[in-house]
């Protein structure tokens, strides 16, 4: 019984719990009441998703990366743009780790009195500028962690729109899967670096500078990362499409509009929700890939992979400027990536209660 | 099989035609203007002859028809006459470069041999790196080598490769001082100490290209492995008395490589575009960085033949990569 409910999703869920009463008893005749409640087959994927010990880690260091980056402002008030030009060049606090075990503590203290350009009004450090890292640094994430978050949406909604029309109608299949191999065979980062380089004048023109390049990249990133999703989707679409509830549905006239918004997409609801985790950890590359390339937002306004662009130049001096970035960018993309093993590892019933 | 190929042969005609004219397309809506570097005292008419001596006179179709036949009819004929010393290019137009007004296809020629030496190279030390992780941490599943393996395998999977290569330059050439960081193109390997400096300059570039495609190969090759390894035919391999090297690398390592052999040929095409970052960060001067300077100079000859080329070669190991899958599993038949 419970195997054919984890199967069958939420529609066999539902007849499980409204068993009717009668039916109730004639099982009772025949063995002893299962005292537990009914497990859910969402019940039945966390319990599966907490024993992933990476997912979970994954999942917290996610979490924290986001508070950090959003609530973070909130308590270093410190403005990002501010220069503090005395402060420039200036070292992360934790160089006083270098300077030896005797003068470690008294360091910390007073980094000035240990020869060391570093104070604890810019913990991790000023730039070139005297503009205080670690504002930076959130703010750069903040907009790292919209642009990934916003492109992952766009390219599911894309890839599900895509996946579930052409799964559902057999006319539209041809046609869709035809596209989607031609978006596939597309050369997507050089296409990429051409788009933004495009149009990016014109929609800096329509939306100012900030906005409009944040449209842009989100646009770019979506349209030309939705075709593994759109495929993954369309695979269980055409598999859904021949089981009996589908057929169940149908008999008692189900429009089609019904029957994809009801019965089709909260059972591929799965499929999404792994390709959603893996696409914010693309999205995130592609984005910092562009800004590392100087072909993304503009150098006033950061992103961990400007950060890390910008920071190439002084690496000799201050290497912990390029470190920095690039560790929120890997951990993030890390994190993000364990969180869609543990969900994939979850969600497939394959695996599921072993 | 081979009508398969074929069939698949001539649909690849319309759908490289299609992504040529996005491209073409996508370009022509460019701001930049080819003359825009000519000094202001050069008179509005003189520059709008220079306009059209390049080409930009002409309507899109008739500008996009002259491309097509420079790049399939006029490049095949010069690389006929260079192998062959005959004359039939001789005095036709060829795809020239806006910036440097040389044929485009001279400069790919120029840049090829370092894209594959640095590219292609790590390729080949990133499968030779994955096929026995894979193998192994498969093998030993859950054991303390699978779960580092796994580890490190997701580490360079996610770790992006311009972060890697300037760490590693961090580490390695401004800490320690043992690579130089940035790829001399100029260096002739004529003796032994010169061939020592390219090996040098080769290390860094090639480990961090080599872990990321290693990371990818050896998940792909770890994961066919487990799907083998509990199959029926390695119990009857077992209980017929096979060794277990014999079991494991023969019967079941020769099944699991058929997705991994497909998956490995996919990846090739990104060995010419797919390094464009990582080429920034070493300034190795090959097919990426061209392209790269060539998006930012404006240079529109150049960025579509050279994203044309990317797409052929995907097109064409997506090809490979299908045809590949129907020979060696002979469950598979396409026709």
């Amino acid at each position: 019984m419970t195997d054919d409910t984890q199967k069958q999703g939420p529609d066999a869920t539902a007849v499980t719990e409204t068993t009717p009463a009668p039916y109730a008893a004639s099982l009772a005749a025949a063995g002893p009441i299962p005292s537990a409640p009914p497990r859910s087959q969402w019940f039945d994927v966390w319990r599966q998703f907490t024993h992933h010990k990476g997912a979970m880690l994954g999942g917290v260091v996610f979490i924290l990366m986001v508070l950090t980056v959003f609530v973070g402002p909130l308590l270093w008030t410190v403005d990002p743009t501010f220069i503090d030009i005395r402060a420039r060049n200036s070292k992360a606090i934790t160089a006083c780790l270098l300077t030896g075990l005797d003068t470690m503590f008294s360091c910390f203290g007073d980094p000035k009195a240990a020869g060391l350009k570093a104070s604890w009004a810019h913990p991790l450090g000023a730039d070139q500028l005297g503009r205080d890292t670690l504002a930076r640094m959130m703010a750069g994430g903040q907009t790292s962690l919209s642009v990934g978050i916003a492109a992952m949406m766009l390219s599911l909604i894309l890839g599900s729109l895509f996946g579930v029309l052409a799964g559902y109608f057999r006319k539209l299949d041809g046609p869709l899967m035809r596209m989607t191999d031609l978006f596939l065979a597309l050369p997507l980062l050089p296409l990429l670096l051409v788009m933004v380089l495009l149009f990016r004048e014109p929609l800096s023109a329509a939306f100012g500078p900030e906005t409009g390049i944040f449209i842009l990249i989100v646009v770019a990133i979506g349209i030309t990362s939705w075709m593994p999703a759109a495929r993954i989707v369309r695979g269980d679409v055409l598999a859904l499409k021949e089981r009996e509830f589908v057929l169940a549905a149908r008999s008692i006239g189900t429009t089609n509009t019904k029957m994809i918004s009801r019965h089709i997409l909260p059972n591929v609801v799965s499929p999404i929700m792994v390709s959603a985790t893996l696409g914010i950890a693309n999205a995130i590359i592609t984005e910092s890939a562009l800004s590392f390339l100087g072909l993304g937002f503009p150098p006033d306004f950061p992103t961990w992979g400007r950060l890390l662009f910008d920071s190439i130049d002084y690496m000799q001096q201050n290497p912990e400027r390029v470190i920095l970035p690039g560790v929120a960018i890997s951990l993030t993309v890390l994190s993000v990536n364990y969180l869609g093993d543990g969900l994939r590892d979850a969600l497939d019933p394959r695996l599921r209660g072993r | 099989m081979l009508t398969y190929t074929i069939r698949r042969l001539v649909l690849a005609v319309p759908t490289l035609l299609f992504i040529s004219v996005v491209i073409f397309l996508l370009l022509q809506l460019a701001p930049g203007d080819p003359m825009a570097q000519v000094p202001l005292t050069v008179p509005p008419e003189v520059k709008q002859k220079m306009r059209e001596a390049l080409g930009l006179g002409d309507s899109v179709y008739v500008q996009f028809w002259k491309w097509l036949v420079q790049f399939f009819w006029v490049e095949p004929q010069v690389l006929f006459d260079n192998i062959f010393g005959t004359h039939f290019a001789d005095g036709k137009l060829r795809v020239l470069s806006w910036q440097t007004r040389s044929p485009v296809m001279d400069i790919v020629v120029q840049r090829l041999p370092q894209t594959l030496w640095v590219v292609g190279m790590s390729y080949v030390v990133g499968v030779l790196i994955a096929l026995p992780i894979g193998i192994y941490s498969a093998y030993r599943q859950y054991s303390i080598f699978d779960q580092l393996g796994t580890f490190i395998s997701m580490v360079g999977f996610s770790v992006p490769t311009f972060f890697t290569g300037v760490l590693l330059i961090v580490i390695f050439s401004v800490g320690l001082g043992w690579f130089p960081s940035i790829y001399d193109t100029t260096l002739q390997v004529n003796d032994w100490a010169s061939f020592k400096l390219q090996i040098r300059q080769m290390v860094l570039p090639v480990f961090v290209l080599a872990l990321y495609n290693a990371a990818q190969i050896s998940r792909f090759m770890r994961a066919s492995m487990l799907d083998n390894l509990n199959q029926d035919y390695v119990r009857t391999a077992r209980a017929k008395g096979l060794g277990e090297r014999v079991v494991v690398l023969v019967h079941v390592l020769r099944n699991s490589l058929i997705p991994v052999v497909t998956v490995i040929a996919l990846g090739v095409p990104q060995v010419f575009g797919g390094a464009i970052i990582t080429e920034q960060v070493f300034k190795v001067n090959g097919l990426g960085q061209l392209l790269i300077t060539a998006i930012e100079a404006n240079d529109l000859p150049m960025v579509q033949t050279l994203t044309f080329i990317f797409a052929v070669l995907i097109v064409l190991f997506n090809l490979v990569a299908d045809v590949l899958y129907g020979i060696l599993d002979p469950r598979i038949r396409y026709d």
